[in-house]
């Protein structure tokens, strides 16, 4: 199975997470997780195991970490409401009310992923990667160098997204008008 | 020193070919920087049918989309119904009867075979022998008469569902069906003695527009263009899906990587799906061809899913993301012709603009499928 090759390749780059989600239910066999200036690396490793290129997308996860907040928020009040009945039920003060959550890590801008995905020609393994980057500096080194046809779906990407591959030779509307300054699938585009 | 020497500078020149030209079928341009009558850079401009499917996926439910699926590659649109219900079969994890299965394999190799009879007809077409066209359409029509009968339209299918189909074969569909593949059968060696050993059409194919495999590779190229190129990918076989590991059937590959190969290969394909369709048709079980437990309101579980389908392009993959609602979250559509025209500008350099218009017209684009 190619999957444990790449794994292993991957496992000697730094801060990156490799999944093996289940194939069919997902579709995938490795799903890898990497920092931005990391994919250079990632996707050379899959380049020299001989991994085509089949597409690259974006998803844009607005409102995602306001979401996890409230979730936090939601859970320490329940935490605290059932101490304070717990309390309550045992006859005692209840206990002073715990302070405000811990704020989640990280900058508060939520995040686009870049999600590549690659497969092969001779023996079946799709591996996507992963990289997220902060929708306030949406920027993500190319790899329009090892993979020409990602030139192309780089440009989409950008069309689409406002994502700027650094170092992409001719980021210019690719589907979109030849002026346009939107990016549609932004989830907070208004026509 | 003579005179002529002295001129050696590069003279190049700018031609726009398209958006309405009618070689390149639909609304493609290309910018071509010549050297007389050679090619020294060609650029691809699209995007002039774009429609922003994915953001349409985006603002209606799961079951709306379908009819857009049917709308993108119009000559191969039962394959693009069949990637997206696979998709979302496996995002809600539906099970989907066999006769539905059996059913959606022969109507979307039917329409496999009308597609490639109409890339024939419009490729030779593009080299200047109108009459093939003629003939191609002829046969084509039997197919959507056909599929006209079943899904109740003849070009934009929207005939599959999540868990089956829309309705059952009637009983003129499998007699016809068997009659039409007779009848293919008689004329494909009439095709192949009028085309494919026509000597001008050798001229211009063979030795000629040359795809290598690790053209293919860097590119991500499929189909019939990566077949032609010696490379063995089929999804069909490569990543079975729907109930083709039942199905005995080859796949055609020819190692060249020139225009002819390409030719070959697709003319193979129609044989081959001619096979599957019979084998199908024999092996047809009975039963309801609608999942019974099929919701009706679709909300897949929170996550992504992938899945990919052969269609007579090459491989269509769909990337779905769901938050659990009844909308997708994101619908990332992969198209095959995409990839296998990003290798033009490679693949056509120091090329004569008549071969380049050979090469282009193997590539068997789609417009509205690449723009989406």
């Amino acid at each position: 199975m190619k999957a444990n090759a790449i794994k292993q390749a991957m496992a000697a780059l730094p801060a990156m997470a490799i999944a093996e989600p289940e194939y069919a239910k997902r579709g995938n066999h490795l799903d890898v997780t990497v920092a931005p200036d990391q994919l250079v690396a990632a996707v050379t490793v899959l380049d020299s195991h001989g991994f085509f290129i089949e597409a690259i997308t974006g998803v844009d996860w607005l409102g995602e970490k306001a979401a996890l907040k409230k979730e936090a928020a939601a859970k320490a009040a329940a935490a605290a409401k059932a101490a304070a009945e717990a309390a309550a039920a045992a006859g005692q003060e209840p206990p002073p009310s715990p302070a405000a959550p811990a704020e989640p890590e990280g900058s508060p801008v939520d995040d686009l992923e870049v999600i590549y995905d690659f497969n092969r020609y001779e023996t079946l393994c799709r591996v996507t990667v992963r990289t997220r980057v902060p929708r306030d500096k949406p920027e993500v080194p190319t790899i329009s160098e090892i993979y020409p046809g990602a030139n192309w779906h780089e440009r989409e990407t950008h069309d689409f997204f406002g994502i700027t591959f650094v170092g992409h030779p001719y980021l210019a509307p690719l589907l979109l008008p030849e002026d346009a300054d939107f990016h549609p699938l932004l989830k907070d585009y208004k026509p | 020193m003579s005179a002529f020497a002295q001129t050696q500078l590069k003279e190049t020149f700018v031609i726009n070919l398209g958006p309405q030209h009618p070689a390149t079928h639909g609304v493609l341009r290309v910018k071509l920087v010549m050297d007389g009558e050679y090619i020294v850079e060609a650029e691809p401009v699209l995007g002039y049918i774009h429609r922003m499917h994915e953001k349409m996926g985006e603002n209606r439910t799961w079951a709306q989309f379908m009819p857009n699926t049917g709308r993108m590659d119009y000559l191969h649109a039962l394959a693009y119904n069949h990637g997206y219900v696979t998709v979302v079969e496996r995002a809600a994890g539906i099970k989907v009867p066999e006769r539905a299965e059996y059913i959606r394999v022969i109507t979307a190799e039917l329409n496999r075979i009308s597609s490639h009879l109409l890339w024939f007809g419009a490729f030779v077409l593009d080299l200047g022998g109108f009459t093939p066209l003629l003939y191609a359409f002829d046969d084509r029509e039997q197919i959507l008469d056909l599929l006209e009968s079943v899904t109740g339209s003849r070009l934009t299918y929207s005939y599959f569902r999540f868990g089956g189909v829309y309705n059952d074969i009637d009983g003129n569909f499998v007699p016809g069906a068997l009659a039409f593949i007779k009848r293919l059968r008689e004329r494909m060696p009439m095709y192949h003695a009028l085309v494919t050993k026509n000597i001008i059409l050798r001229k211009r194919l063979e030795d000629i527009g040359f795809i290598t495999p690790e053209m293919c590779r860097k590119y991500g190229a499929t189909g019939p263009v990566a077949r032609g190129s010696g490379i063995n990918f089929d999804v069909r076989k490569h990543e079975p899906y729907s109930i083709y590991p039942e199905l005995d059937f080859d796949v055609p590959v020819y190692p060249k990587g020139d225009s002819m190969a390409r030719y070959l290969v697709r003319m193979d394909e129609i044989e081959q799906s001619m096979r599957i369709v019979e084998q199908a048709i024999a092996k047809l079980p009975e039963g309801p061809v609608m999942a019974e437990k099929a919701p009706k309101i679709l909300k897949p579980a929170k996550g992504d899913y992938y899945h990919a389908v052969e269609t007579a392009r090459g491989s269509f993959g769909l990337r779905v993301v769901s938050d659990g609602t009844n909308t997708p979250y994101r619908l990332k559509l992969r198209s095959p012709t995409f990839s296998n025209l990003s290798l033009f500008g490679e693949a056509c350099q120091g090329m004569l603009l008549p071969d380049a218009l050979a090469l282009m017209g193997s590539l068997d684009l789609v417009i509205p499928e690449i723009d989406r």
